[in-house]
């Protein structure tokens, strides 16, 4: 058995961890044959590196010892070799020893038999049967509350109607109107879909109320801890689903902006989490925006909001658990520290708000201007009107008026103009409840905005943005044709 | 029964399979040995004139041998603590005695290792797919198979995927640390030293806890 007189090495300044003889024969061949001069790092660190194979390292070292790469990549494997352990593993043991025997001299742990109030509330999150209370306690008041009455409702009126509606447009639209004499240029920027009336307004006075209020209840929740806590309680299912518990955050963070989300799916160890996690938030998680619009359609209609909640989660299951049986790839494992919990820091809370949304506007600031170019272009060559015409026909599968083709179109590039459509649908008395029921279904389960179809095109590619989208597309027709028949079919009016 | 001599002779017969393929054995010196005999007389082995083969009646027989030797030698370092140096001397002589259900209890006790501690397999036996019955005397156990409150010092990690071993080490999950299960459902949450990480069975069961007792 090798690994058994660790000692001090004295080379080194007596400072240094000492392996085993047999590792430290190997440590000295590979830093022998390290003779290139730009090494950043202690050349015995880089041998301890690369016997670990650390991927990085490796890289570094062929390209800067190219003549004495293919030795020590040999005498990697023969050390290798020595051993029925990893030397990752073998390394790590003998450094956390090192590490017991420190900590051992200098530091005491008394015993506290009593267990202590944070750890009891950590308990009563962490159990199954007391979890899920709180989290629809959170669910609630951070996002219905919070993030849906305060910012989708209230802040955004302030901002859309007071600000936008009274000052800035009318003022810019008189502004440009006056130095640009074309039509053409004046309907791109202060048009009914212009980049400033729509895209900039689009950006300020919607999305920015209600991504700052739900980073802002994202930021409180993410610092007191709860959200690993979350995590593991989740983990079980989102395995069925082909994700770990890690998941969750990207998940929870679409209920804000499936946008925003998309991007944060970076954060997941494995290809196939991401790609799964994407296809789930396009299609199943309604991000703010869109839940404003679906509950106030579905207001006074508590039995519909029912079957589309049902119908979602429905869905949520069934495309996550389809998507694991048809994907390869290694299975999810879910590993988190539970950090004990905090009372979060009003400023740390504020800061993390405002690098979020800076990182936001960033990224997806342009996209809304690149998708009110697209209106734009879309009404001057009339193909809007071409592509209204030819979803009249999927509309009327799902038993919809044909009018409901122009909010579907528009709703995709404008969340408030699409809801307005059917709005004005629904108080005419066009829709009747399951008309309306099926509409939400379909408008949720669509990719939401022009915004996320291209931030999945950035993230994932254009070869799978593309796959998803158009399977996005059908699957919520399907699955909105679908809902009708069986309503129709069990003699169900909602 | 077999004798002492017998049982190593098969044992090394079933560590030559293991590492190189089903390949027969040089006589070497134990040209003349009874225990040579004694397998032959059994069936257990066939002799040509520098070799000796593993005829399929002894290969049972010969992974019994093998997996008694490595669970003495598990035996050795998890519960009696001796010394590495001398582990393989002492199992030799030790493994002799794990008889007739020893072997299962033994085995019981250990928490049904799958390595022993060089990191070879330990061939599973009957006792291993059994389901546990509960209030059976154990010593090291798989985290998964802990009881909530169970505490004690992690002796080793095992798994087969080298990027699980990766993960568990990233969160500082080693040897030595001491470890107590708080939870099992719907994860494995444990404290170790000062702080609490939640894992998927899969990683739990990599994980293998000498226990303490109250």
């Amino acid at each position: 058995m090798p690994e058994q007189n660790p000692k001090k090495n004295e080379s080194t300044g007596g400072c240094a961890i000492g392996y085993s003889d047999t590792l430290e024969v190997y440590i000295a061949k590979i830093t022998e044959l390290l003779t290139s001069k730009d090494y950043k790092i202690s050349k015995r660190a880089l041998a301890l590196l690369l016997l670990q194979e650390d991927q990085e390292i490796l890289k570094g070292v062929q390209e800067k010892d190219v003549q004495n790469f293919p030795l020590i990549e040999g005498i990697i494997q023969e050390a290798k070799r020595h051993y029925t352990q990893p030397l990752n593993y073998i390394i790590s043991l003998r450094r956390q020893s090192e590490a017991n025997q420190i900590t051992s001299r200098i530091m005491s742990f008394g015993k506290s038999p009593l267990i202590s109030m944070q750890e009891r509330l950590s308990r009563i999150m962490m159990n199954p049967l007391t979890g899920g209370p709180i989290l629809l306690f959170v669910l609630y008041y951070g996002l219905y509350k919070f993030v849906g009455t305060f910012g989708a409702g209230f802040l955004v009126d302030f901002l859309e109607n007071k600000i936008f509606g009274n000052y800035i447009n009318p003022w810019v639209t008189q502004w440009v109107n006056a130095v640009l004499p074309f039509k053409l240029l004046q309907d791109l920027l202060v048009g009914e879909y212009g980049v400033i009336t729509l895209g900039v307004r689009y950006a300020f006075a919607i999305i920015l109320p209600i991504v700052a209020t739900f980073f802002f209840a994202f930021a409180i929740v993410e610092d007191t801890g709860y959200l690993p806590r979350l995590a593991m309680l989740v983990d079980q299912l989102f395995k069925r689903i082909g994700l770990s518990g890690r998941a969750v955050i990207p998940l929870v963070l679409g209920f804000g902006c499936d946008t925003m989300a998309t991007m944060v799916t970076r954060t997941l160890p494995t290809k196939r989490e991401r790609i799964i996690a994407t296809l789930l938030l396009a299609l199943a998680i309604p991000c703010s925006a869109q839940m404003g619009v679906i509950l106030a359609l579905l207001e006074g209609r508590p039995l519909g909001l029912v079957v589309w909640l049902g119908v979602i989660i429905f869905v949520f299951l069934l495309v996550g658990f389809l998507a694991t049986k048809i994907m390869p790839g290694e299975l999810p494992t879910f590993y988190m520290e539970i950090p004990p919990l905090r009372l979060p820091q009003f400023s740390n809370v504020l800061r993390k708000t405002y690098s979020r949304l800076k990182w936001y506007f960033k990224e997806i600031f342009p996209l809304f201007i690149f998708a009110s170019l697209l209106i734009w272009l879309g009404q001057i060559t009339r193909i809007f009107d071409f592509f209204v015409r030819i979803l009249e026909h999927p509309i009327s599968w799902l038993g919809l008026p044909s009018e409901a083709a122009v909010a579907f179109l528009f709703g995709f590039f404008r969340r408030d103009y699409g809801a307005a459509g059917l709005y004005d649908l629904k108080k005419i008395g066009l829709l009747s409840g399951n008309q309306l029921v099926v509409a939400c279904v379909t408008l949720t389960l669509f990719l939401p905005c022009i915004a996320q179809l291209l931030m999945n095109v950035k993230e994932r590619g254009i070869r799978m943005g593309i796959a998803m989208s158009v399977f996005i597309l059908f699957f919520s027709f399907s699955i909105g044709y679908l809902v009708n028949l069986i309503l129709n079919f069990l003699h169900i009016s909602l | 029964m077999l004798s002492e001599h017998a049982e190593e002779v098969l044992e090394a017969l079933a560590v030559q399979m293991e590492e190189q393929g089903r390949r027969p054995l040089d006589l070497g010196v134990s040209r003349d040995d009874p225990a040579i005999e004694e397998l032959i007389k059994l069936g257990f082995i066939r002799r040509d004139a520098d070799h000796i083969h593993l005829l399929d009646k002894g290969k049972t027989e010969a992974h019994a041998a093998l997996r008694r030797h490595r669970l003495a030698e598990r035996l050795m370092v998890d519960v009696l603590d001796i010394k590495k140096q001398i582990i393989n001397e002492a199992s030799c002589k030790f493994e002799h005695l794990l008889h007739e259900g020893l072997e299962d209890n033994v085995c019981t006790i250990l928490g049904h290792p799958k390595v022993c501690p060089h990191g070879k397999l330990i061939p599973p036996g009957r006792c291993c797919q059994e389901k546990a019955k509960k209030g059976q005397m154990k010593f090291v156990s798989a985290l998964s198979e802990l009881e909530v409150k169970d505490r004690g010092e992690i002796a080793y990690l095992h798994t087969k995927d080298s990027s699980q071993m990766q993960k568990l080490m990233s969160i500082g999950i080693l040897p030595g640390m001491s470890a107590s299960l708080l939870q099992k459902f719907p994860s494995y949450v444990l404290q170790l030293g000062q702080s609490q990480f939640a894992i998927d069975k899969e990683l739990a069961s990599c994980i293998y806890v000498r226990l303490v007792r109250a």
